[in-house]
This record gives structure tokens, C-alpha cells and sequence, in this order.
């Protein structure tokens, strides 16, 4: 019964389109709407993407690529001047600041530390394993030290998590069939499937660098799914979804265009 | 004895009325036609100027208020092209092209309106 009325639904939308098109003279026009930035950065002409706090996946450093992919971009893009500098290595800063000093110590101090005494690299899947570092986001002091270290840019920071997911359940897809006088049909067919990809959720924190203050955060979630007996590496899955999101993120920055197609009528 | 003379003044009125309606549309007609042929060599400021004086002329043609939305949409007045947008299909609620602008608007305008990222 649904999907007959479905159908009808389908079949009435279609006529009515058609009669507006027979009825109505028209003409398709390219068009480009502008958008806004959704942060105002004319107070900062430098910008340091200070790294991630990101989960330790064994062939993707979601830290490192993010980094590198952003920076890449906002230099390709000319948004702002990008500054060259090693990243941040926040685990440990929130780690130090957990373990009860006041302060994390200034990014010159960092560096001078014997890698031995690090800790092993964390295990960060899911968003609970996530919670215990996020407080250094909020650490209006360490990241106002950071700001004047490199001249009080704007500061973008936060977490990615790049998982493996796999997923069981009912997929449609078109099947391709012929009917008895030879012609292509499309019919859609609903199978079991076993899948298997990835999930991104990488969540950016823009932060002043002249005050140490948050100035805004954006989170997203984009995820793919492949057959299970198809071999994709993650790097190119990763890229594939961050592709995804890129335009968002710089639209936080700078103003974007976004083309598409409208019917100007007479 | 006084009606008569009324009754033909509005006899008069009536048959001219649909002749009066025609040449409100046809100048309008003319100024959206105009503003096609500008917007489609990118003068979109001068066919948004078109489209507002063929509202202007006859305030019941959807069609002016359609293209008008599409040139806010490209001149990124969204506010403004949400309002034309609505005022066509207030005009003309069963016109399917105009609905498709109007879906396709809504999906870049929500976007914009997502200002506020959530927070982590």
C-alpha cells in the first residue's frame, strides 16, 4: 500500500514537473553563491595549525596528515600566512597537566625532553577515550604562552579520530536486467551485505592567540563503507573523507563559493 | 435614471480591465527578459535592477520574483533571496521549477546557517 501510494506520489511529481515545464518557458543559469566566513580573522595575519590529539591507528598518523593537509591547503588557498613550525605534542602537555603541575611546560621546554621518559603512544578509538585530554583545549594559559612564542597568531588545534568500522545490514543497490523485448532496466534490489571502512571525526578549535581563548569549534563526522572483500588502504580512505570536509573548514576562514545551477523563468 | 450612466462606466471598465492586466504583464514580461539576457552575460546588478522593476509592474508575476530570488542567491543577499523565493511560490505554489530553486537554496543557505560548530 505505501508503495503504491509512493509510486502515485512519484508519478503525480512528475507530471506536475512536466506540465510546469511544458507550460512555462525557461532557461538554466551557472551560478555562484558567495559564503561568508563563519570567523572573522582580519585581527590575525599568521595562523598555526599546532596539531591534534588524534588516535593511534597503525597506518595512518591522523595527527601528522592532518596537519600537513591543512596547512597545504590554506598556503594553496592564500587565506593566511602559514606558519612552519613543529607540532605541538598535546598528549603529553595534557598528560603533564593532569599529572598536577599548574602548567604545562612552553613548547622550548618540550622539546628538550628525553624521548625515553615519553609514555607509549595512547589509545584513542571513541570519543570517552578522547575525554581525558580535552581539558588542555581549555587551558586559556598555555595556549596564550603559545600564542606569543609565535607572535600571537590564530591557533587551530583539536582531535581527530580516524577508526575502522565495520557494519552488517540490508544495502540497496541497482541491479541491471533485461526485459523480454531487450530493454535496460534498472531495478533496485535490497541485499545482505558485510562492510567494512572508516570513520572520521575530526573536531577543529580555533583559538587566539594573543588571549588564549577559544574562538570557536566546529565538529564533523564523515564516514565510508566498502564491500567487505575490497582491499582499500586507510590513507586513501582518509583523504577521501577529509576531502569531504575541507570546503567547511576553510569556509570557517574565508569566504567560499559555492557553484551550482538555477532556472531563471520568463 | 442616474444608473445607467454607472452601470456603463462599469461595463466599460470591466471589458477594458483584462486588455489593461495584458499590458501590465507584457511590460513586465519585457523587463524579465531583459534581465535574463543581462544575467546571462554576468551583469547580474543590472538584472537584479530589471527584475525588481518587473515586481514592481506587476507584483502577481512569480516568474520575476523566481529570477530575482536566483540573483540575491548569486549576489550572496540570502536573506533576500529566501523572501523572493517564497513570495514565488506564494504566487505560484505549483510551479516544480521554482520549488527546485528554492530546495536547491535551502541547502546552501542551511550550510551558511551553521555558524556555530558544536562544541567538543
Amino acid at each position: 500500500m505505501t508503495a503504491r501510494l509512493k509510486k502515485t506520489a512519484v508519478s503525480c511529481s512528475l507530471a506536475l514537473l512536466a506540465i510546469s515545464v511544458a507550460c512555462t518557458s525557461y532557461t538554466e543559469i551557472p551560478i555562484e553563491t558567495p559564503i561568508q566566513p563563519k570567523l572573522d580573522v582580519t585581527p590575525f595575519q599568521r595562523v598555526f595549525i599546532a596539531g591534534f590529539i588524534a588516535g593511534a591507528n597503525e597506518d595512518v598518523d591522523a595527527n601528522m596528515e592532518t596537519v600537513r593537509l591543512l596547512r597545504s591547503q590554506l598556503r594553496n588557498k592564500g587565506i593566511m600566512r602559514v606558519i612552519d613550525a613543529d607540532t605541538l605534542p598535546l598528549i603529553d602537555v595534557a598528560r603533564q597537566a593532569n599529572g598536577g603541575e599548574n602548567l604545562p611546560p612552553a613548547p622550548d621546554q618540550q622539546a628538550v625532553q628525553p624521548p625515553q621518559d615519553q609514555e607509549k603512544a595512547p589509545v584513542i578509538n571513541d570519543e570517552k577515550d578522547l575525554e581525558q585530554y580535552q581539558h588542555i583545549f581549555a587551558n586559556v594559559a598555555y595556549w596564550k604562552r603559545i600564542g606569543e612564542e609565535y607572535q600571537q597568531p590564530l591557533i587551530v588545534t583539536g582531535a581527530v579520530l580516524f577508526a575502522p568500522q565495520q557494519k552488517s545490514g540490508f544495502v540497496q543497490r541497482e541491479q541491471e536486467s533485461y526485459d523480454p523485448f531487450g530493454r535496460r532496466i534498472v531495478v533496485p534490489v535490497r541485499t545482505y551485505m558485510e562492510r567494512k571502512g572508516f570513520v572520521l571525526r575530526p573536531t577543529f578549535i580555533f583559538i587566539d592567540g594573543r588571549t588564549g581563548e577559544t574562538l570557536h569549534s566546529e565538529t564533523f563526522r564523515e564516514e565510508i563503507l566498502y564491500n567487505a572483500s575490497q582491499q582499500t588502504p586507510a590513507l586513501s580512505s582518509y583523504f577521501e573523507l577529509m576531502d569531504r570536509l575541507l570546503p567547511a573548514f576553510l569556509n570557517t576562514l574565508s569566504a567560499q563559493k559555492i557553484k551550482g545551477t538555477r532556472t531563471l523563468l520568463k | 435614471m442616474s444608473i445607467r450612466p454607472l452601470a456603463l462606466a462599469l461595463l466599460m471598465a470591466l471589458s477594458l480591465a483584462p486588455a489593461a492586466w495584458a499590458d501590465v504583464r507584457g511590460q513586465a514580461k519585457e523587463q524579465v527578459e531583459f534581465g535574463i539576457q543581462v544575467a546571462q552575460r554576468g551583469l547580474w546588478k543590472e538584472a537584479i535592477y530589471r527584475w525588481e522593476r518587473a515586481a514592481q509592474i506587476d507584483p502577481t508575476y512569480a516568474a520575476a520574483f523566481n529570477n530575482l530570488a536566483v540573483a540575491y542567491e548569486h549576489e550572496g543577499q540570502l536573506a533576500k533571496a529566501r523572501a523572493a523565493y517564497e513570495k514565488a511560490l506564494a504566487l505560484d505554489p505549483n510551479n516544480a521549477l521554482v520549488r527546485q530553486n528554492y530546495d536547491l537554496f535551502k541547502e546552501i543557505n542551511d550550510r551558511a546557517a551553521q555558524k556555530d560548530g558544536r562544541q567538543l
